[in-house]
């Protein structure tokens, strides 16, 4: 049984409100119970691995952008049955509400509601403003291991990725429509390959892919982590970046994590219909031959042949 | 099969006792060595200019190395910091920390690159992030090669 979805002025500006919940809502929810049955589970998923153990919300369980949810062997996802292994050993139906949270504004938690999506997780939530909101407003806050009740069952459901997921080949004849580059703009203009401050992943070009805008990812986000307003959203995509309403739009980053937080707001609070993230991303991109690259700030153009 | 050099003493009682784990405890000894980490003395808290980050680590981990003379000749100390919400690179700090720190430059150097991949944590925490450690292993053995500040 899904759990009745939050109403407040900031959300109801958005596309699909029932997409957020804020810190009031699922403390109020926590202490009416509502995880205490299967109809809320609770997910926590970090940059860190470790970051959970050092202290959760209460009854949250973990699951790892790495670890869990990326094949170790392919460069993929898991499939339908391992997603169905890793949903019911979390307690998880799929009926359950879900809502997500994590560090560094909700960036890898963006990626973990994503993943679920590519399964079709009907109720999959996101905990505006994160782990860190949580904290700073001194809400509950545990070490205590969550006593996992398994979930009897959770269906085998092959993911579909066609929808939200892009592969090389469909940015290829994706190009000519909007692309988000969200990376930092010294990635964007090909000054470095990876992100300051984080590991060089081994990309031989740097730059960007010719036509996509620069919005990195953060300014997305306010300053306490939580998404900013719809207003403040549409300037930043529709004025800066220039999408029109009804735009097919493919947004990218280095691996696809942090597109999946511009992703969300794409989809979500704007209503972009059509809106795939690239995870094969820079990665992939800055990687493959002849593929055509832009350098520089410019949003660069197609190559005419 | 190549076999690595003999790691010193502390170092290979650490990579025993993560081995001799099951998968999920590594773990949690890998959290329990990152609350260990002990902080930096303050003549070096009140100096950040006199630390270097580590940019391969995920999350910013400042090291240094310092020389200090002792009875029986000259050993290297080792001083790391990095914030609480990184626990898994506090971790890695720590345990290079505990394994290396007051050992003879020769000794450290000598410490096979591949030691982080020892501890049996990769597919627990993925490839990528042991690529950090192997920085900060990296990073400790270029700093001593390329002379060290003795403390002062």
């Amino acid at each position: 049984m899904p759990v009745a979805v939050e109403t407040n002025e900031k959300f109801a500006a958005y596309a699909h409100p029932e997409r957020l919940v804020s810190t009031e809502w699922l403390a109020a929810a926590l202490a009416d119970g509502a995880a205490s049955n299967g109809n809320l589970v609770v997910v926590e998923s970090d940059e860190d691995v470790l970051l959970y153990e050092t202290g959760h919300i209460p009854g949250a369980v973990k699951i790892d952008w790495h670890t869990d949810l990326n094949d170790d062997v392919t460069r993929d996802y898991i499939d339908g049955k391992a997603f169905a292994l890793l949903a019911a050993a979390k307690g998880i139906s799929r009926d359950t509400t879900v809502v997500v949270y994590g560090d560094k504004s909700n960036w890898w938690a963006a990626y973990a509601l994503w993943v679920f999506t590519l399964f079709g997780h009907e109720d999959v939530r996101l905990l505006d403003g994160g782990r860190d909101k949580w904290i700073a407003e001194g809400r509950e806050f545990t070490t205590d291991a969550t006593a996992v009740t398994p979930a009897a069952d959770y269906p085998v459901v092959e993911r579909d990725d066609a929808p939200i997921r892009a592969y090389k080949d469909d940015v290829l004849a994706h190009l000519g429509k909007p692309l988000i580059d969200v990376r930092s703009t010294e990635e964007y203009t090909g000054e470095r390959t990876h992100m300051p401050a984080y590991p060089q992943e081994g990309t031989l070009r740097g730059g960007h892919i010719p036509t996509a805008a620069s919005i990195p990812w953060a300014r997305a986000a306010d300053s306490d982590g939580t998404y900013r307003s719809r207003e403040e959203l549409e300037a930043l995509y529709l004025d800066e970046a220039g999408l029109v309403a009804g735009d097919e739009v493919i947004a990218y980053c280095r691996i696809g994590e942090r597109s999946s937080h511009t992703w969300f707001a794409l989809k979500y609070l704007l209503g972009f219909e059509n809106v795939r993230n690239y995870d094969g991303s820079w990665t992939e991109w800055g990687n493959a031959v002849r593929v055509p690259i832009a350098v520089g700030a410019d949003r660069g153009e197609l190559p005419t042949s | 099969m190549t076999t690595s050099p003999a790691l010193p003493t502390a170092l290979a009682e650490i990579v025993n006792d993560f081995k001799e784990l099951e998968e999920r405890d590594r773990l949690t000894l890998l959290l329990e060595f990152s609350r260990s980490l002990p902080p930096l003395p303050e003549r070096l808290a009140n100096h950040p200019e006199l630390l270097e980050q580590v940019v391969e680590c995920q999350s910013p981990l400042f090291l240094t190395v310092e020389a200090e003379k002792t009875e029986t000749g000259e050993v290297i100390r080792l001083f790391f910091q990095a914030p609480p919400e990184a626990p898994t690179t506090r971790g890695f700090a720590s345990v290079l920390f505990e394994g290396l720190d007051g050992l003879t430059a020769e000794e450290i150097l000598a410490v096979p690159d591949d030691m982080p991949e020892q501890l049996g944590l990769t597919r627990a925490i993925s490839p990528l992030r042991m690529r950090g450690m192997s920085a900060m292993l990296g990073r400790v053995k270029r700093k001593i090669a390329g002379g060290v500040r003795p403390a002062v």
